[in-house]
């Protein structure tokens, strides 16, 4: 549906101020934009543009320390400053939010139905058996199978898609003027994604609301959104149609955003490369539940059978959904959990080593892990994060040695090497996923596993991470296996993809063959929800 | 659900027996004995009462002894109240101090969580503050100086309460000791309460609440403090065993006849079976009440049904 010409929310002058310990931080710098009925306006930013907050702070959801002043007028009334009570007509009614976590954003402790019916009882009246009526009409709408018995499902019953569609039923509950989608697909896997984004573009359609979406990701404004904001440290660089936007931008910030997409592709590996690591029919297990009473051990299997071969030089991407057992596969061929299978490392059978013949093999094979916040000690500078290794597996050297090498491996992944004596927390998203592949690298491995490493990651960072990895390695002769949900990113970087589902590989081939031929269902189902959204 | 209870019951059993061993072995290694007393009896005589009540058999006959005769329920005379079998102690003081420490949880829990929340809501204000140093002090000073001032104050300058006693059982004779022996753990319930209170508070489904325009007063006891509960239900479970099972202090401070004392008292005159017996009571208490917290627990979160 194509906007009328109404404007139904009005920013001007918008600012939203946090006061920390540090002084005020200024999250919203006197911003204007507007929304017409009916339309999709995209507001896009990296994190920390701002893009959240400027709706939080209409919305009167901002954290306790945080102020908003200016003028947002819904219809002509000013939302700035309204009193609660007042706001409470608003919000829920008028103006309706959806969230980037489908699993937090719910009560766990109370059923969908119940929770859908509170702001239809609470805008609306009526009686409880009304509400009830309603909710199971939104539960059919918005394509929850069997909502007579879902209705009194709770959250955690529900699929995390399943869980966003609650959320869009409560949202159109009372059917809104405006509905703010907070990167309301972040959080879900691609098929899902598709399906989410659909369904709203269908029910928009049916019942005229406009949506503004915010979100990072530009391939779901392209497809999605009629007019953008594009947003940057608390101001608009740019606004205007999608077209406009993508094919003549005219902030330089713009043109960076758009060319961030992960693009080129990695050079092949020699054809006579040898195999530096062989999982073959690589099956894990799992426990689950097991008591003093009860009937012996459920197991759960979240790798079945795999066989992967990994040459030197090589880099194999495996791809899949969450639960899809990709993961689990990378940690098995690192023998870091126990599994079944025959293992290979060079010419070196490992299948039965135990703990202590792996460690020396440790140094060969390093991991990177998603999540760069997690994964690195605060309480370590960056200099002992990164020259841990090299106590355990080359307790020869001095102290100045290990320096020399930790200042080499910063410079190599294009870090100042002062930031050795800094801690991780003084560090962004993207330095720190640096610093993570700094640890690995510094240790000389010859096979690398990337879980998700550029999956916490803004896009612009994400393409910064994938060049890195690809210099080094073609410096280094690097093999790896390259484990993500994101298949641009897996396009632009490996030479052999394996698609996952359920712990079994659906489809394997030449990056090529999979990406413009593929033969399973749930390959094209994947790549058309990747690339079409 | 039935099944979980007979599940968690059963498994009940085998805690209690290494409870029981534990404990008698620990006993009899403690040095002295029930009739060591400042002037040494004569041999003779000594001979002779050990031989009575069985002292002078080896340990672990006297271990089999006691196991065979404590799963029949029959937990053995008292070597001090020589008088009384241990059950028939614990049988007469039971009651008092189950009945002064469910009013005194009732008091703990429910002050407790009202002014954690009150706290909560009004986070690093003035009243947040008071509670909280309020609560600290309820922690840190002992009820042995809590229960003496309270009787100063409120029997001896003011007259309005009984000093001590559990005359009719009515809340003038209860109110001060309920208070004295309730207040650490109000200021307990209070802490917690406030801790999860404000994580609750800052949840993104508290965010979506408030998100639909619902009050204020749906927003925070319908919402945020179900979840908030479920910590301090867990509290739950040793805090109720510990004051059901009456407290040393406390009753005899104010005069009360339950079993608090005997404990105490078992272990430094070496009555085995006494402090075996009290040792058996309560751990029964906190294996119950850890079942019905997880009940409890059950009902509150969805999460964790038990089928």
């Amino acid at each position: 549906m194509t906007g009328t010409d109404e404007n139904i929310l009005s920013i001007r002058d918008l600012k939203v101020n946090f006061s920390t310990p540090d002084g005020m931080v200024n999250a919203v710098k006197g911003i204007g934009f507007d929304i017409k009925a009916g339309e999709t306006l995209a507001v896009v930013g990296e994190s920390g543009s701002g893009k959240s907050q400027t709706m939080m702070g209409i919305m009167g959801l901002l954290a306790k320390n945080g102020a908003v002043t200016g003028s947002a007028k819904y219809r002509g009334k000013e939302l700035v400053g309204l009193p609660k009570s007042e706001l409470n007509k608003v919000r829920g009614a008028k103006i309706t939010m959806i969230f980037q976590e489908p699993m937090t954003s719910l009560d766990p402790l109370y059923t969908i139905g119940r929770q859908i019916a509170e702001p239809i009882l609470y805008h609306r009246g009526g009686t409880r058996s009304e509400a009830r009526k309603r909710v199971l009409e939104l539960l059919e709408l918005v394509g929850i199978p069997d909502p007579a018995r879902r209705i009194d499902s709770y959250p955690h019953e529900l699929s995390g898609g399943q869980r966003q569609r609650v959320m869009i039923a409560m949202a159109l509950a009372n059917e809104p003027d405006v509905l703010i989608a907070d990167e309301p697909t972040t959080a879900l896997d691609v098929t899902i994604q598709a399906q989410i984004l659909n369904l709203l573009r269908s029910l928009q359609e049916r019942f005229g609301m406009a949506i503004v979406l915010i979100t990072h990701d530009l391939g779901i404004v392209r497809h999605f959104a009629e007019r953008v904001v594009v947003m940057r440290r608390g101001e608009v660089v740019e606004q205007g149609t999608t077209e406009q936007i993508f094919e003549n931008p005219t902030s330089s910030y713009t043109r960076m955003l758009i060319d961030a997409e992960p693009h080129g592709r990695k050079a092949p590996p020699a054809d006579d490369a040898p195999i530096i690591l062989e999982g073959r029919d690589v099956t894990v297990d799992f426990q689950i539940g097991k008591g003093l009473f009860s009937k012996g051990p459920k197991t759960f299997r979240a790798v079945d059978g795999v066989t992967v071969r990994l040459h030197e030089g090589q880099t194999i991407g495996v791809v899949g959904e969450s639960g899809s057992g990709k993961s689990t596969l990378g940690r098995a061929l690192l023998r870091l959990l126990p599994s079944d299978g025959a293992y290979r490392f060079g010419k070196q059978d490992i299948s039965r080593h135990d703990r202590r013949q792996m460690r020396s093999l440790r140094k060969e094979m390093q991991l990177v892990f998603q999540d760069p916040y997690g994964s690195l000690s605060p309480r370590q500078t960056v200099g002992e994060v990164i020259t841990e290794g090299l106590l355990v597996h080359e307790p020869g050297l001095s102290k100045a040695d290990r320096d020399r090498r930790a200042i080499a491996a910063l410079q190599e992944v294009g870090l100042d090497p002062a930031a050795r004596n800094r801690y991780p927390h003084e560090f962004s998203g993207g330095q720190r996923q640096r610093i993570a592949i700094a640890r690995a690298m510094i240790l000389k491995p010859r096979v690398v596993i990337l879980d998700e490493p550029t999956s916490a990651l803004d896009r612009s960072v994400q393409g910064q991470v994938i060049d890195l990895l690809r210099k080094l390695q073609a410096d280094h002769n690097l093999s790896y296996v390259f484990i993500s949900h994101d298949l641009s990113v897996v396009k632009a970087i490996s030479d052999y993809v394996i698609v996952m589902k359920n712990g079994e590989i659906v489809e394997q081939g030449e990056t090529d063959a999979i990406f413009e031929a593929p033969k399973a269902d749930y390959t094209k189902a994947l790549i058309g929800a990747a690339f079409s959204v | 659900m039935l099944a979980f209870v007979l599940r968690r019951l059963a498994s009940a059993v085998p805690t209690l027996f290494i409870v029981v061993t534990i404990s008698f072995f620990l006993m009899r290694f403690a040095p002295g004995g029930p009739f060591n007393l400042e002037r040494p009896l004569p041999p003779a005589t000594m001979e002779n009462i050990m031989r009575t009540y069985q002292l002078d058999q080896p340990l672990w006959r006297q271990y089999v002894t006691y196991i065979t005769n404590a799963v029949q329920g029959d937990f053995g005379p008292s070597y001090i109240y020589k008088d009384n079998s241990v059950a028939e102690l614990i049988g007469k003081g039971l009651p008092y101090s189950m009945e002064l420490g469910l009013y005194a949880l009732l008091l703990a829990l429910i002050g407790g969580v009202t002014l954690g929340t009150i706290a909560a809501l009004r986070q690093n204000s003035l009243l947040d503050f008071s509670i909280m140093s309020l609560a600290t002090v309820g922690t840190t000073i002992p009820n042995f100086v809590v229960g003496p001032v309270l009787t100063l104050i409120f029997a001896i300058v003011l007259s309005m309460l009984p000093a001590g006693g559990w005359g009719d059982g009515s809340l003038r004779f209860l109110l001060l000791p309920m208070i004295a022996l309730a207040l650490p753990q109000l200021a307990v319930f209070a802490r917690l309460t406030r801790g999860s209170m404000i994580e609750a508070l800052h949840a993104d489904h508290i965010r979506t609440a408030r998100a639909y325009g619902l009050p204020p007063r749906i927003v925070v006891i319908t919402h945020a403090m179900r979840g908030a509960l479920l910590p301090v239900v867990s509290y739950l479970a040793p805090c109720a065993a510990a004051l059901m099972t009456g407290s040393a202090v406390v009753e005899t401070i104010f005069t009360i006849p339950g079993i608090g004392r005997y404990f105490v008292l078992g272990a430094l005159n070496r009555d085995y079976t006494l402090v075996m017996g009290t040792v058996v009571l309560i751990a029964i208490f906190v294996i119950v009440f850890n079942l019905v917290v997880d009940l409890i627990y059950g009902l509150l979160d969805p999460r964790v049904r038990h089928d």
